[in-house]
């Protein structure tokens, strides 16, 4: 029998974009309420999982032709990478510093480094999430 | 903060979990998977969207605080639930899952044979 995925395909092309969007708002928001980069990551792979769900791994990685090893080893770079900024300004291992800055749109914003260290893990969390699952959807 | 607001907030809530509640009875009356999906992708939504709204009104209005996320929750549910439901029913279908016995018409019955015979 035929079948056509119309519907779940339809709402998928709504649904993920609004997945991705909470995703990016709970790793902002970690800092102050609940959220970070561990859920917010979480959240996008579960957004790119739908994706294939809906559609076939073909054509999701047609869409997003990332290499999903690749962004593990950016984040884990990142991560280390903020931890041996600090080296540099004669101060401990992952010494973390803010301040506040007047930006040009957004108004008077504080700025941290460990968002940067945020983002490693966010990139490291949807990486591996998305190696496990390709590559068992791959293998037959 | 008057109390016609807090009479609505409280009629949400208890409209929602009503039709929740209405929700856990068709799965357990109900006589197959067909007609307990309906009972369950439709009273359930709008429970659940009741009860967000009712959330929502009384943390806007109570606390003055507008929680978007609840907002979104709402638009969220509405859309996916019921296509949750499509899915779950058109699977068992396909799977050969019978109707319940006294089903009068089944139109998706002849689509194989149909489809063979035009194709």
């Amino acid at each position: 029998m035929r079948t056509n995925d119309v519907i779940l395909q339809t709402v998928t092309t709504i649904v993920s974009f609004m997945i991705i969007l909470f995703s990016v708002q709970l790793f902002f928001a970690g800092h102050y309420h609940p959220g970070g980069g561990f859920i917010g990551g979480l959240m996008t792979s579960g957004a790119l999982v739908l994706l294939l769900l809906a559609f076939d791994i073909k054509t999701v990685s047609k869409i997003l032709p990332v290499d999903y090893k690749l962004l593990i080893a950016i984040g884990l770079l990142l991560a280390v990478g903020t931890g041996a900024g600090a080296l540099l300004f004669d101060v401990p291992f992952l010494t973390h510093a803010y301040n506040y800055f007047n930006l040009p749109l957004l108004g008077k914003t504080s700025l941290h480094t460990a968002v940067i260290f945020d983002t490693g893990v966010y990139l490291v969390v949807i990486g591996v999430t998305m190696t496990i699952i390709q590559t068992i959807g791959v293998s037959e | 903060m008057t109390e016609i607001i807090r009479f609505i907030i409280g009629f949400l809530l208890i409209a929602g979990s009503f039709l929740t509640l209405v929700t856990a009875f068709g799965l357990i009356r109900l006589p197959d998977v067909y007609t307990r999906n309906h009972a369950a992708s439709k009273s359930a939504t709008l429970g659940v969207m009741c009860i967000l709204l009712g959330t929502f009104l009384f943390f806007f209005l109570e606390e003055g605080h507008f929680n978007s996320r609840l907002i979104l929750g709402i638009i969220f549910i509405f859309i996916t639930a019921p296509v949750a439901g499509h899915l779950i029913s058109r699977a068992t279908y396909n799977s050969g899952v019978s109707l319940w016995e006294k089903s009068v018409r089944d139109d998706l019955k002849d689509k194989q044979k149909y489809e063979e015979k035009n194709m």
